[in-house]
């Protein structure tokens, strides 16, 4: 990045609140159904259809409020939001605009060693629009197909403050917004379905200057890595933009993940008008102090608290709790491991070493992984006990992770398991001190470095698989008779 | 006394006493019905088969209570499952339903006989019914009149005897107007008394089902049923539906009713104020208490509802675009054009009026001079009424400014039509209950009071008027058809 | 006054309306006619005025997050005008 400019960046996030049933109708939420199968003539814009609200959404928002410092006002409403599209059966949006459910807030990211806090500026509640499918891409396709079962289905925005300056410091507010929401039981956050998804608002501006750039507003971002290319790449062009003394355009982009870069949204040109006004078939929400107390009471364990409670129960450092508690899922395997195996270091080096690479490298989720944290515990007594040594160990684990299979069934079955009966390893060694009568003399005469050469003779016969600690007690023995 | 001049509790009685079967009392209707519509047109689609269907299954029950085999009719705003709900437009002219109206389902429950959907200003947007995509509807007392409107099938098809009682939906006066101009009762019950689920929506808060009937009794009985608490209607209220024929006791003395100077003035017809004022003349000899109120508020009543109202209305009717009912353009070669041309091609001139005049009051820059202004005014319209009723029980105006006027009399400037409603919009707008019923005649054609209660005060409304009714015949006159 | 024909076609694009030359002329009169009288709403002094949107004094009416069967798929898609693969047809939007 060119060293005159400051990069300034927002981001808007929609999460999928975790209902069984739709914003304003009992229409189930699932996920992946066949097309319009999931409708009723309510989320599909009926005449006549009025909305009613979902009482869960609700408290899923003010939960979310409570996790992200949020006020929760007492009184909030709804509004429509108007504009045609296909997608949209009601042609409006039942949002909220001026009085939304949660006001203000901030989250702590941590880059490079560095806590930073970044503010939020508000959450509102909202329903989603339907799905169009395309021919290929919507700028050629000849017709869209309109499929309603995401139609209403309940969201929540949650707009940040413009206060982050790198993409790396806006893929960490958007990975602890992630953790904060998936702790808090809201949302499942899976982007590639769609039910965690974000838009980047992007500008730059030269060091020192008060005023925002124009921004751009980048949409499309499904996976943390496209966030942080985008943004990287919209810095990029804006700054060689204006180096070449163009204008920044405010508009809506898309990121073309194949292209790996933005591309202008605009078409026909058309002004943008929500015309935002009271939704009148809603009553506004009155939310008492007690409500929210009582949210409050069932808040299960938040990140922050998680962090503290690794640091301080168990001497992680500050950074290993970090990462563990970057998913509920990925605690809960921490947790479930220490239960078995109590020294919290190894397993948390085993996480964020061999785990990770191994989630990394299939593109996986610890929920998806056939790998159970007892498994992993069992695994690291065994290697405590001398029964594997620490390399193998490192095999076992991939086979473990790839079949979910026992690390001692494994072990067997690979025929890896360390040799310490003793009888079997005696004779081993008085073999092969009787084929070295040599050395051992010289052994005997004070040669130290003769030690060394039976245990690698031992180790050469045994196809590494004798046990050092024990061959080093039997191997002294023997040669002092 | 013929079976179609007779009412919602007499045709019971009848009915119940095994006098005349319920499949006798449809067909009736239907030949009443058969025989009027070439010149009333209230009827937009009649269900006859189905009707007489369902007579025939309750007879063979043979268990007449509630509403068991007493014939009916929606305007054709309330959806209804399996038959065609046009809103008067050709947007919707084949459209299907598959669900019923909340109030209309009620009434089938309790044994009532759908004769068919009944003509009105297309969605509901005018007090003619001469905006109709499909034709006019004519006022049984003089058929080269207009019923009033919105409701004006409704207001007709009760009056000319096609139907016992109807249901319609009054917004800015669209069923006191065309009750007034067709001489029945016509009630619009208070906002949240009445679920709007399955009622095609013109301005949210503001619309409200009601009932037409030809006298406060059916009235009531109508009401006792529709009213309550929908849950699939947030803004319908939980509150307990008292027995509205219990309040019909005649009895008004000590009752105070306020008569607001400033709705007999405003181009209010003196025949009209005269009519009102003989029957607050009567109320006082039935030993009620009258005195003039103020509602000082009031001339701003109608500009501030000719900006809410169809602001609501453009979102609402937003959603007819062609993409998954109504009327379509297949011609358009993107999705804009296609959505403008289906709208265009699929709304009448009214509607796109009042569409364009939403839009713009709601457009970024005239939000607040608009549609904000116009909420901060309806507060104290509703604040005007508030006052009056920590002293009165009831207020007491004219229905309409005028009698029934002549088809296509009014068709030219928006404006003139819209000041039809100017006594009736205030309730709209303070969301309280209002009641037409008949008072007088002037030149051969009807004219309506209205009675405006306190919120969720049906129960007095019912009360005066029932109280009216007993010591004046207004209630018994019928239209002559055109038969002189 | 009457609104300009530009704002007509504005407000015409925003509402998704489709409108002639004649209608264009007849809006732009009849719309400046009825904003006229709406503007008598300016003699009232207002400041201070909580707007009305919401005319009864209820709250919180909600539902509980319980799943229903919603409409049959051939039902709900009976009304419509061009359907493909159990989808909405749609012209291509750009």
């Amino acid at each position: 990045m060119s060293k005159e400019f400051e990069t300034v960046i927002g981001l808007e996030v929609h999460a999928e609140l975790k209902t069984a049933t739709k914003a304003f109708c009992s229409c189930t939420t699932t996920f992946g159904a066949e097309p319009n199968t999931q409708v009723c003539p309510v989320c599909s814009g009926f005449p006549g259809m009025l909305p009613v609200l979902n009482r869960k959404m609700v408290e899923l928002a003010i939960r979310t409020g409570i996790a992200l410092n949020s006020e929760i006002p007492e009184i909030c409403k709804f509004d429509r939001k108007n504009y045609f599209y296909p997608d949209l059966p009601k042609a409006y949006q039942i949002s909220q605009y001026d009085l939304p459910i949660c006001q203000g807030g901030f989250l702590d990211i941590d880059v490079d060693g560095e806590q930073k806090r970044i503010g939020i500026t508000r959450a509102h509640l909202e329903e989603d629009a339907g799905k169009l499918v395309h021919q290929g891409d919507i700028t050629t396709t000849p017709f869209s197909l309109v499929d309603l079962n995401r139609s209403g289905v309940p969201l929540l925005e949650i707009v940040s403050e413009p206060e982050m300056r790198s993409a790396r410091e806006a893929r960490a507010y958007m990975e602890k917004l992630r953790s904060i929401l998936l702790f808090a039981g809201v949302s499942d956050c899976k982007m590639q379905e769609g039910s965690l998804r974000c838009d980047a608002n992007v500008s730059v501006r030269p060091v020192g200057q008060k005023e925002f750039g124009t921004r751009t507003e980048t949409k499309n971002l499904n996976s943390f890595r496209s966030l942080e290319r985008a943004i990287e790449y919209e810095v990029r062009r804006q700054i060689e933009a204006i180096e070449d003394g163009e204008k920044i355009v405010q508009e809506t982009r898309t990121w073309d993940e194949e292209k790996q870069q933005t591309r202008s949204m605009r078409s026909k040109e058309e002004a943008h008008d929500y015309r935002y006004f009271p939704e009148p078939d809603l009553s506004p929400l009155k939310i008492s102090r007690e409500w929210i107390a009582a949210i409050a009471s069932n808040m299960p364990e938040l990140p922050v608290q998680a962090r503290r409670r690794l640091v301080e129960e168990y001497a992680l450092p500050e950074y290993d709790a970090a990462i563990i508690t970057l998913s509920p899922d990925y605690l809960e395997f921490f947790d479930q491991c220490i239960s078995i195996y109590n020294d919290a270091k190894i397993v948390s080096n085993w996480m964020m070493s061999e785990l990770n690479r191994l989630l990394n490298q299939n593109n996986m989720e610890i929920s998806d992984c056939r790998l159970k944290p007892a498994d992993l515990a069992q695994l690291l007594k065994l290697i405590d006990d001398g029964s594997i040594s620490g390399k193998m160990a490192k095999t076992v684990f991939e086979e473990m992770f790839k079949s979910g299979k026992k690390p001692e069934l494994i072990i067997k079955e690979k025929g890896m398991a360390l040799i310490s009966d003793e009888a079997t390893l005696i004779s081993l060694i008085d073999g092969i001190i009787r084929n070295n009568t040599k050395v051992m003399e010289d052994y005997r005469n004070g040669k130290e470095k003769a030690f060394g050469f039976f245990v690698g003779q031992i180790m050469k016969v045994s196809k590494g698989q004798a046990n050092p600690a024990v061959v080093n007690k039997l191997l002294k023995e023997r040669l002092s008779q | 006394m013929e079976l179609h001049e007779l009412t919602v509790h007499e045709l019971h009685e009848k009915l119940a006493g095994r006098e005349v079967s319920a499949e006798e009392l449809v067909s009736s209707f239907f030949s009443r019905i058969n025989s009027l519509e070439p010149k009333l047109r209230a009827f937009l689609t009649i269900t006859e088969e189905k009707a007489l269907m369902r007579a025939r299954e309750t007879d063979k029950l043979g268990k007449y209570e509630g509403l068991d085999g007493i014939p009916f009719a929606l305007k054709d705003i309330f959806c209804t499952r399996g038959i065609k709900t046009t809103c008067a437009s050709k947007i919707l002219e084949n459209f299907v339903p598959t669900y019923d109206s909340t109030a209309g389902r009620r009434l089938e429950e309790q044994g009532g006989i759908l004769l068919g959907k009944l003509n009105m200003d297309e969605f509901a947007m005018g007090s003619s019914t001469e905006h109709s995509a499909f034709y006019s509807t004519c006022n049984p007392w003089d058929l080269e009149r207009v019923p009033g409107g919105s409701s004006g099938g409704s207001a007709a098809a009760v009056s000319a005897g096609e139907t016992p009682f109807a249901l319609g939906t009054d917004t800015g006066g669209s069923i006191r107007q065309p009750a007034s101009y067709c001489g029945v009762v016509g009630l619009k019950p208070t906002y949240g008394r009445v679920s709007r689920w399955g009622v095609i929506a013109f301005a949210s808060s503001l619309d409200q089902v009601g009932v037409f009937s030809k006298d406060v009794r059916d009235c009531a009985i109508v009401m006792s049923i529709i009213a309550g608490k929908d849950p699939l209607d947030s803004t319908s209220v939980e509150l307990e539906v008292p027995d509205y024929s219990s309040f019909l006791d005649g009895n008004v003395r000590g009752m105070k009713i306020g008569y607001p100077r400033e709705y007999f003035q405003q181009g209010v017809e003196e025949s009209i104020k005269t009519a009102v004022m003989q029957a607050l003349k009567k109320y006082e000899e039935m030993g009620a208490i009258i005195e003039e109120v103020s509602l000082p508020h009031s001339e701003y009543a109608l500009p501030a509802y000719y900006l809410v109202a169809p602001a609501e209305a453009s979102a609402n009717l937003a959603r007819f675009d062609g993409v998954r009912y109504g009327l379509r353009d297949f011609d358009a070669e993107n999705v804009i054009d296609m959505f403008s041309r289906s709208r265009s091609q699929g709304f009448g001139n009214e509607v796109k009026r009042r569409i364009m005049l939403g839009t713009y009051a709601l457009s970024s820059g005239y939000y607040d001079a608009y549609y904000l202004k116009a909420l901060k005014v309806r507060r104290l319209i509703a604040n005007d009424f508030e006052k009056v009723f920590n002293d009165y029980d009831l207020i007491v105006s004219p229905t309409a400014p005028s009698p029934a006027f002549k088809l296509g009399e009014q068709t030219g400037d928006p404006l003139t039509l819209y000041m039809n409603d100017i006594l009736t919009v205030p309730v709209n707008m303070a969301g309280l209950p209002g009641m037409s019923i008949p008072c007088g005649l002037v030149n051969g054609l009807p004219v309506g009071m209205q009675l405006i209660g306190k919120a969720f005060d049906e129960g007095t409304l019912f009360k005066a008027a029932h109280a009216f009714e007993q010591n004046t015949d207004y209630h018994k006159m019928r239209p002559t058809l055109g038969v002189k | 006054m009457a609104l300009t024909i530009k704002e007509v076609e504005h407000v015409a694009l925003l509402a998704r309306l489709e409108l002639n030359a004649d209608e264009k002329q007849t809006f732009a009169e009849q719309m400046g006619t009825i904003l006229d009288y709406a503007n008598r709403l300016n003699e009232l002094d207002t400041d201070g005025i909580e707007p009305l949107s919401h005319i009864l004094p209820v709250f919180n009416v909600l539902r509980d997050d319980e799943v229903k069967p919603g409409s049959p798929r051939e039902e709900i898609l009976s009304n419509a005008p061009l359907l493909e693969d159990q989808q909405y047809k749609v012209p291509k939007i750009i």
